[in-house]
């Protein structure tokens, strides 16, 4: 019974979990992992360079500077939001930035390559203003981390992100400021600058619901009558549901936006089954807006042009189903291979910029080109919702998750739009299209993402070490 | 909260499977009916980056692409000019293509699936692409001959003729037609300039006469497939014999049918069937049709083709043959009036089925597609279309046929070749009274094969408003369309 005996076994043992300890903490060591994304960030970089090289060398037969001078500034601010990484989220995900970069310079490389087709050059050519645009959205994304630092500071705002998201919402059905776009009253106007506030208002939203449903969660996952084997809610539970079904509503008649309005909804939905684990609310909500939706098909023009061209984009191919059809026409140019970057007729294309801005790459990188954007695409909602498996706060957990499905609907409802899987909506595919709003939104939901996987990922350890 | 997560993982997992699938659906699987639908601007332009292949009559390329310095990299032209225009069809910039060039677009442009991996090995070598060639069915003297002869004559129709024992098309030519040169160059205003031109033509020089202008009335070349009818069914021999008198009230109607001779057929007081194929008449035929089923002949008709969708692959327009609803119309459509109608190459293939031993090849214009190394990629073999009627029918009426063209008094007689056996029938269509109470002109119709004993061609002539009173009733079937069957059969059986 001497210690001296049973001393080396119990440093042995020290040691290996020393060891093990030193392992764990060697895996999840920021330093090793923003050096990741340090070297992802370079990588997605340089495939947009390659990509602008090319589209340069097939089209133009010569290197061009167009976008050197925006480029330049796009890495600079890509390079300074890696550095605010590091300094606020150390241990963010090292994969949400690399990615949607990776996405966005696609995006632009794609819009330059149609504006060389379509004969715009220098400051006036929409490449240029993209990469201006993704700039300003990257320097968004800085400000984010480094005003909000904690995403618990958001739960604070719950109400008046609510609030800001209903201004948001309203402000384009102002007169003067509100505009009135392809059909779409979802712009405001000021002083030659046009933005889509229901893309901030998508993300005061997503931090609205996450927030109101923590803390009415209780109330809504009471029971009710089981029909089907599926538990509804009761009739005065209904409120939240109905209020947010009539703003869908009003979003789909007064400012003719179908996609949004079908995003807004498929966001509140899913953040309420995350909440409340009641398959039953999304029933009712999805039989609530396939009955809106369905009536305003037959009643409201512009639905019910793009329900026919869902159906039959043939029926009218020179009128309504000219973007429909010139859109089929062009992924099937591209097939499986692509015609390659430059080699396409993408400008054939209405909207080859924006809404179709899938479909011109469909062209030029063909399905394979196609499978690599979907994939990065999932492997950023991925990352997304991995952030909501491992949170510690339920509201941290709704909003990761909330964001995540967003990215991922909003996806699904434009490629699936372009593709025939559901009627032609308008919603742009985020990070690639044309479109500053979309852009500044869409790197403030990467900011908000590298926020909660910063703080997620760090506690881990500090139970560790402890 | 976790299980919820998991849940909407799937979701969006099972959507993003949506999205694979369907983009999966568009690019490939649709891929080829999409390049190939006539509104996709984008395939012509492609056509135009790509040395499209030729197409080949014996062997001489009569449309091909030769290199321009302009943006686009090559203009497409056609050797023959017009000859051959109902076959290659054209290939335009703003006017999209037809004919050949349509139909086999994928593989002269060389964008479809068979040259997948071709166009890979390019891509990786370099190589800019070219497209395969389509080597056709065509003998440019059988189509001469047929093109020459209706143009000497002045007049508008079709000419197609068919190898009976393979299905293979030798000649098809549409009167008027035009120079698809007019429609290929680099000019898109001028192309559109002479298309609008060509539009308006009112002799229509852009419709495929053969297999896709307005079908036009077959008149007494149906009685072929009345008798082949009457006979396959044993309802009748050629010596079956009915009454003769030289007017037959129809039932049910006021209409009175007559010969074309305006009299009895022949002399005696009975004709014959066989009488009343060799001399045309209508009577002797109705009757018989009454005397059948009334849904024997558009029966015997569908076996034939009539009715069905027939790609060669230029898509043929399927002939008319409805079921009559009382006698009169049983009697009428026998003699291939009313509601019958009839495209050349359809009634083509009722002589070569005749021709054929009663067996009908599927008509092809396609002979193989050589790639640009000169690899046969694909060869085309005969297809057995149908087989409507036994060989033994098919002897019987060859016999009464034959007969039309070595009696006298036979109406195909101007058919006969020297030394060779010849079978013919004519038909004279009537159109019915125009507007202002004169008759519409005449359809003229000639179809027969040579030589009996051993078929080697099988044709089918059609000559637009040939005749009736505006003609003075001057150069019928018997003569007009007949002269020019001669010649086709001729320049095949001339080697």
């Amino acid at each position: 019974m001497s210690n001296e005996a049973q001393q080396p076994r119990s440093f042995e043992k020290t040691r290996t979990s020393e060891t093990v300890l030193h392992r764990i903490t060697a895996l999840r060591a920021p330093k090793l992992l923003l050096g990741l994304e340090l070297s992802l960030l370079i990588f997605a970089i340089a495939i947009g360079v390659a990509a602008v090289l090319i589209i340069d060398l097939t089209v133009n037969g010569e290197v061009s500077t167009t976008l050197l001078p925006t480029g330049a500034l796009f890495v600079v601010s890509l390079l300074a939001l890696h550095l605010t990484i590091r300094r606020i989220a150390p241990d963010a995900d090292p994969l949400i930035m690399p990615i949607a970069t990776f996405l966005n310079v696609i995006g632009v490389a794609m819009i330059y390559r149609i504006d060389l087709a379509t004969g715009l050059t220098g400051w006036d050519s929409t490449s240029v203003r993209q990469l201006v645009w993704s700039s300003v959205a990257v320097l968004g994304a800085i400000a984010v981390l480094a005003v909000v630092r904690n995403h618990l500071v958001l739960l604070r705002y719950t109400y008046l992100s609510g609030l800001g998201a209903f201004v948001f919402l309203l402000l384009p059905m102002l007169p003067f400021v509100g505009q009135e776009i392809n059909g779409a009253r979802v712009w405001i106007h000021i002083g030659g600058f046009s933005f889509q506030p229901g893309e901030i208002a998508k993300i005061l939203l997503a931090i609205f619901f996450a927030g109101y449903l923590v803390q009415s969660r209780d109330s809504l996952a009471m029971v009710g009558k089981k029909i089907l084997g599926i538990r509804f809610p009761r009739a005065r539970d209904l409120g939240p549901l109905l209020v947010f079904w009539l703003a869908a509503m009003v979003v789909l008649v007064f400012q003719r936006d179908l996609g949004t309005s079908l995003l807004y909804f498929g966001l509140f939905l899913s953040m309420l089954y995350i909440a409340t684990g009641r398959v039953g609310w999304v029933v009712l909500g999805v039989g609530l807006f396939l009955a809106g939706g369905i009536i305003a098909s037959q009643t409201l023009a512009y639905v019910k042009v793009r329900f026919n061209n869902w159906l039959d984009p043939f029926a009218d191919p020179y009128g309504a189903g000219h973007q429909m059809v010139t859109g089929l026409f062009g992924m099937a140019n591209g097939g499986m291979t692509g015609t390659g970057l430059g080699q396409g007729y993408p400008e054939m294309t209405t909207f080859s910029q924006s809404d179709y801005i899938i479909a011109s790459l469909g062209e030029e990188l063909g399905l394979i080109g196609l499978f690599v954007i979907l994939a990065a695409y999932l492997l950023l909602v991925g990352r997304g919702l991995r952030i909501g498996f491992a949170g510690q706060d339920d509201f941290g957990k709704l909003l990761a998750a909330g964001l995540s499905f967003s990215l991922a609907f909003q996806v699904f409802i434009v490629v699936g739009g372009i593709t025939r899987v559901i009627p032609l909506t308008g919603l742009t595919a985020p990070f690639l299209a044309a479109g500053g709003s979309s852009l500044v939104s869409n790197w403030i939901i990467i900011a908000i993402l590298i926020l909660l996987s910063g703080s997620i990922r760090n506690r881990p350890k500090l139970v560790i070490r402890a | 909260m976790n299980k919820q997560l998991k849940a909407l993982t799937r979701t969006i997992f099972a959507l993003f499977i949506v999205l694979f699938f369907a983009v999966t659906m568009v690019q490939v699987v649709q891929a080829d009916d999409l390049r190939a639908n006539e509104l996709n601007g984008r395939t012509i332009k492609n056509g135009y980056e790509v040395e499209r292949g030729s197409i080949l009559v014996d062997g001489d390329p009569v449309a091909y692409s030769t290199p321009t310095g302009d943006s686009y990299k090559y203009v497409r032209q056609y050797s023959a000019g017009s000859l051959y225009a109902p076959i290659t069809g054209y290939f335009s910039h703003s006017q999209g293509m037809s004919g050949l060039e349509l139909a086999m677009n994928q593989d002269l442009s060389g964008i479809g699936n068979a040259q997948f991996f071709t166009r890979i090995q390019n891509t990786l070598n370099g190589v800019s692409p070219q497209g395969s060639s389509v080597q056709t069915t065509i003998q440019a003297k059988v189509q001469r001959a047929a093109s020459e002869a209706m143009s000497e004559l002045g007049v508008d129709g079709a000419v197609v003729a068919l190898d009976p024992k393979t299905g293979r098309v030798l000649a098809m030519t549409s009167t008027p037609s035009f120079d698809p040169n007019l429609l290929s160059g680099n000019d898109d205003a001028e192309i559109i300039a002479n298309y609008g031109q060509l539009a308006d033509e009112p002799s229509q020089p852009l419709k495929n006469r053969a297999i896709a202008g307005d079908l036009y009335h077959p008149g007494s070349v149906y009685k072929l497939i009345v008798a082949a009818a009457a006979i396959e069914a044993g309802d009748a021999k050629p010596s079956s014999s009915f009454e003769n008198p030289d007017k037959l009230k129809l039932p049910q109607s006021t209409h009175e049918m007559q010969n074309a001779s305006r009299t009895t057929c022949g002399t005696g007081s009975k004709a014959t069937l066989e009488q009343a194929i060799v001399m045309s008449c209508n009577i002797p035929i109705a009757e018989l049709a009454m005397s059948m089923d009334k849904n024997a002949v558009p029966n015997m008709a569908h076996a034939f083709g009539f009715e069905q969708e027939i790609t060669i692959p230029l898509k043929v327009t399927p002939s008319a043959s409805p079921e009559p609803n009382d006698q009169s119309q049983v009697a009428l459509s026998s003699i291939g009036q009313l509601d019958v109608r009839s495209t050349p190459m359809q009634i083509a293939m009722v002589s070569a089925g005749i021709a054929n031993g009663g067996t009908v090849m599927k008509p092809q214009l396609i002979d193989k597609i050589i790639t640009p190394d000169l690899r046969v990629e694909k060869e085309y073999t005969p297809e057995q279309f149908s087989k409507p009627i036994s060989e033994k029918t098919a002897e019987a009426v060859t016999g009464m046929m034959e007969k039309g063209v070595s009696t006298p008094e036979g109406l195909a007689q101007k058919a006969a070749i020297d030394g060779v056996r010849v079978a013919g029938k004519t038909g004279t269509a009537e159109n019915g009274v125009a507007e202002d109470g004169t008759d519409v002109p005449f359809t003229l119709w000639f179809t027969g094969f040579a030589p009996v004993e051993d078929p080697q061609v099988a044709v089918a002539v059609v000559i637009e408003n040939g005749g009736g009173a505006n003609y003075g009733f001057e150069g019928g079937s018997f003569d007009l369309p007949t002269a020019v069957g001669k010649r086709v059969m001729e320049a095949v059986l001339s080697e």
